[in-house]
């Protein structure tokens, strides 16, 4: 039964994560402020390793340390894009740190200790874990938010961050501490072999735990600080906030309530749809008076989450399918179109309306089309993949009877269409204005991979709708 | 039959075509003259490659032909494309509408040559796909993605208020379809596929098909469109170019009377039964009120616009009469409108290109100038009234007739829509046409050019064709069109309907 020693092939990416991100300080700290750009490229070949490893991990589950850790199908679908998420955006930050004379290879060493935190965090199996991933990556990200620390708009999105962040931290503890309270255990799966009935202590553990998890997501309404932290955040910080860290929250959300609350599915189905609903209404309409595309695309991604939660909410193997395909699609989608606003400097100067993409279209014709796909995806027009990415989430809400909520959701994509295109005129409509400094060459390959992937994923969509479905069907 | 894909390839060409464009590389002049040159010869190769569609298509076999099925979205979906008698018309109707499209843009459209062309050869691909996919989730692709393209044309090519009209033809059409497409994933959850010819023999519980069919019809009735979902097509036809509102006109607003006939009468027949009185109030209120509006229009454009919506609203009629000649008569009307209305946006075109307005007022005595341009114009003019001999008529009389046969009343104010239809028209052509040539702008305007009568010739052929010899139209839809009737006939008896003008 208790092993003395957990099996190190499971727990091999997060082994490899937390010496390379002590070896990595270390290298810092001895060589100095000149390290920068070598712990960043070390730190970027580590995460691409633990991509590879997680990738080579067997087919099968394994459970270490008593059950704290799962390994399974789910788990590595989702560290696998966490982790894309995590060394794509730290490769779009190279060029920006040597153009805003920002390097500093503290970065670096806190986006690995992050994918530490998110990796801790999608395999944790009891509530201890969970707690553990999801402040180690927390605090990583707080530090990062305000990792520019002379500016003010930083240090205030940092400082906000943290300020809302342990507020959240602290309901998630209050929550799970009702949930042991009521179910005696933290264990996900035996909290779900005793939590047969629904009672009011668990009910309340049930809402607070997931107060917490909505405020990790960005999701109404728990979203408040999302568009202040994207505005203030350096933008491939936002580019990594808007990528990894989502998918990892996500990726516990499901699996706490699939795994430690099967029985009471009635209750909580009603919370994921709540917040699934305000996110999508909220999402859509609050985008519309933005100027700031960062402001923007804040407002973007909690109307994305909404969407993705539609999935839960129908509480089924076809739902958490469906989550698994919106998160890698939102994931492509959002780090092709942060390479654009990347791209958005003019005389070495950063810019952030969406007024300067004007014309756009002439300027740099491919990058509008690449970027035009890009929000027509996020819109959800077929044939590019962010439809199908909506697809598969409403046809699982459909088959669990979800009515109200899918046809809500489809009129807020809708509404949402509006702000999207709004991009999409400026560039192609508008008269130009001056263009932007020449885009770096990892910026064009990120967004040339992004664009090509949203413009023809639908012509073999099978490899990854499969992956998705065997790692979906591995919750249940 | 053959063995290659001709419809995939049929389909997939323009895409070949817009490839091409994307890759030439070169300086603007050079870049635009081949752009132009390619996407003719694509647009005419796809023609021609449809022919062989024709030719070898049997009318009087039962089902689809030409199938083609593999699998691609796994359990969702599979890729299943086919044509019978009903979608047949459709995609040859949009292949040969194309290449003059591509000719009315030949000096109309100078800048930004090369995008504009690969967006049309894009459009014509969704278009055709549209038309022959045989699984709802394939058919929604095309569908919707055709809005990609139709949006970039009105915004950039188009006029003054594009920006406008090309946000209101985006967001009315999408909120119309997203609701067809939860309709779908219904759909898929009761039956288990979304195969259509499955479905069109599934037969839905009728309680379920209400709602299925409001979803669908709030897709196709703006697609279509229906009076009071219609106010995005005047913008939409004002405000873009010319091949623009050709291909508006011609093809995209058939694929809501295409939807009706291939999806909501056959799947959902009960409630089609049911409906069928609403859908004949909004048909004659559209075919009136439109009529009416037209009468007052200052802009040439916006008059046909609405002069379309009419006539869609025969279309409505005849379809939900659900007798053989009501679809036959809508099926014809839809074809005839389609190079007939095609044919009047780009004469409107051809003034346009010479005198860059579209106000009524500004023409005048156009007869002096240009007497061949004249003959065109009135040949087009009397087969959108539907005057006896030219396409317009055969459409529009087995509408009426079909209506008179449901209900006489309906019939009767149907036609008075052809009464006001032949004022508005008429009041048109002799306004721009005739009257003494005084404005002195007008004096110098040159007649027809070799490149204009090219477009206009097979029109006008086809216009006159069709009005004495409709056969090949009605014969090739009638197999197909009376499977339609057979399935609604088949549970007429059990239905109530809505209580709108039952008089």
């Amino acid at each position: 039964m208790t092993q003395l020693l957990p099996p190190i092939g499971a727990i091999l990416p997060e082994l490899v994560l937390a010496i390379s991100a002590i070896v990595l300080i270390l290298i810092g700290a001895v060589r100095g402020e000149g390290s920068a750009n070598l712990v960043t490229g070390l730190a970027i070949a580590v995460l691409a390793a633990v991509g590879v490893l997680v990738l080579l991990q067997p087919a099968v589950e394994v459970t270490a340390f008593n059950g704290s850790l799962v390994v399974d199908a789910y788990g590595r679908f989702m560290k696998l894009l966490a982790v894309l998420g995590a060394v794509v955006s730290l490769i779009m930050a190279v060029d920006w740190q040597a153009r805003e004379k920002q390097a500093k290879f503290e970065y670096a060493v806190l986006i690995v200790i992050a994918t530490l935190g998110m990796c801790m965090l999608i395999s944790a199996g009891d509530l201890i874990a969970l707690y553990l991933g999801l402040e180690l990556m927390s605090l990583s990200l707080y530090v990062v938010a305000s990792i520019n620390r002379d500016s003010v708009r930083s240090t205030e999105a940092g400082m906000k961050y943290f300020v809302l962040g342990a507020l959240s931290s602290g309901m998630l503890l209050y929550g799970a501490s009702f949930i042991y309270g009521f179910t005696g255990s933290v264990n996900f799966l035996q909290i779900a072999t005793v939590a047969k009935e629904p009672s009011f202590g668990l009910i309340l553990g049930i809402v607070f735990l997931l107060a917490g998890l909505c405020f990790k997501v960005s999701a109404v309404p728990f979203h408040m600080w999302t568009p202040d932290v994207y505005e203030g955040a350096p933008t491939p910080v936002t580019a990594f906030f808007a990528s990894a860290p989502k998918v990892a929250a996500m990726a516990i959300f499901v699996r706490v309530v699939i795994e430690a609350f099967p029985h009471v599915t009635h209750q909580w189905q009603q919370i994921v749809a709540f917040v699934s609903l305000a996110s999508m209404v909220l999402g859509a309409f609050a985008a519309i008076g933005q100027r700031n595309i960062k402001r923007l695309l804040a407002y973007s991604s909690i109307g994305h989450m909404g969407f993705a939660l539609v999935g839960l909410a129908a509480g089924t193997a076809e739902g958490v399918r469906g989550v698994l395909l919106y998160m890698t699609i939102y994931v492509m989608m959002t780090l092709g179109t942060f390479a654009c606003v990347l791209t958005m400097r003019r005389k070495g100067q950063a810019v952030e309306t969406i007024e300067d993409l004007a014309g756009l279209a002439r300027r740099n014709p491919l990058m509008a089309l690449a970027l035009g796909a890009l929000m027509f995806s996020l819109a959800g027009i077929p044939p590019l993949a962010g439809f199908l990415a909506k697809y598969y989430v409403f046809v699982a809400a459909i088959q669990a009877g979800l009515y109200g909520l899918a046809v809500v959701g489809v009129l807020a994509s809708v509404v949402g269409a509006f702000y999207y295109l709004r991009v999409v005129k400026i560039m192609y409509f508008d008269e130009p204005v001056d263009a932007f400094d020449p885009m770096p060459t990892e910026l064009k390959a990120v967004l040339a991979v992004s664009g090509l992937f949203t413009i023809f994923y639908f012509v073999y969509p099978a490899p990854l709708i499969e992956a998705a479905g065997a790692a979906a069907r591995s919750l249940f | 039959m053959t063995d290659w894909p001709i419809l995939s390839v049929v389909t997939f060409l323009p895409l070949v075509g817009a490839l091409f464009i994307l890759v030439v590389r070169g300086d603007d002049e050079v870049a635009a003259r081949n752009a132009r040159w390619v996407a003719l010869w694509t647009t005419l190769v796809t023609f021609v490659v449809s022919l062989l569609l024709l030719t070898g298509f049997d009318p009087a076999a039962p089902g689809f032909q030409f199938v083609e099925k593999t699998a691609w979205l796994g359990d969702l979906a599979a890729y299943h494309m086919g044509v019978d008698g009903i979608s047949l018309p459709f995609v040859i109707l949009t292949t040969f509408l194309m290449p003059f499209c591509i000719l009315a843009s030949w000096e109309s459209v100078n800048k930004r040559v090369k995008e504009y062309m690969i967006a049309f050869l894009v459009l014509e691909t969704l278009m055709i796909g549209t038309f022959s996919a045989l699984d709802l989730v394939l058919f929604y692709f095309f569908f919707e993605g055709g809005l990609i393209p139709m949006f970039l044309i009105i915004g950039v090519w188009g006029g003054q208020r594009r920006v406008y009209a090309a946000f209101k033809f985006f967001l009315y059409t999408l909120a119309g379809s997203v609701l067809m497409m939860l309709a779908i994933m219904a759909m898929y959850w009761q039956a288990g596929t979304t195969d259509v010819p499955t479905l069109l023999t599934h037969g839905f519980p009728s309680g379920m098909q209400t709602w299925l069919w409001l979803a669908f019809f709030a897709s196709f009735a703006v697609k279509m469109p229906m009076w009071p979902v219609h106010t995005w097509l005047p913008d939409a036809h004002v405000e873009a170019p010319t091949a623009g509102s050709v291909i508006l006109a011609g093809v995209l607003l058939k694929m809501g009377g295409y939807g009706f006939l291939r999806y909501s009468l056959p799947m959902f027949p009960e409630a089609s039964h049911y409906f069928a009185p609403l859908v004949f109030t909004l048909s004659v209120v559209a075919i009136i009120y439109t009529s009416l509006v037209a009468l007052v229009q200052e802009d040439i454009k916006k008059l046909i616009a609405y002069s379309s919506i009419a006539h869609m609203g025969f279309v409505t009629m005849g379809i939900f009469a659900m007798n053989e000649q009501g679809l036959q008569g809508a099926m014809f009307l839809m074809i005839s409108h389609g190079f007939v209305s095609g044919a009047l946006f780009l004469c409107v075109g051809v003034i346009y290109d010479r005198l860059h307005t579209r106000e009524i007022a500004a023409y005048g005595g156009l007869v002096h100038r240009m007497p061949l341009y004249a003959t065109v114009l009135m040949i087009f003019t009397m087969a959108n009234v539907g005057l006896p001999g030219t396409s317009g008529f055969v459409g529009e009389f087995l509408t009426m007739l079909a209506a008179f046969e449901r209900n006489t009343w309906i019939a009767f104010f149907a036609a008075t829509g052809v009464i006001l239809s032949a004022g508005y028209a008429l009041w048109l052509y002799l306004r721009v046409i005739f009257g003494p040539l005084e404005k002195e702008k007008l004096k110098t305007m040159m007649d027809l050019s070799p490149r204009e009568i090219v477009i206009m010739v097979p029109l006008v052929i086809l216009t006159i064709l069709f009005g004495v010899w409709p056969a090949p139209i009605l014969n090739m839809t009638s197999h197909a069109v009376n499977a339609v009737v057979a399935r609604t006939d088949s549970v007429a008896g059990a239905v109530k309907t809505a209580l709108l003008l039952s008089f």
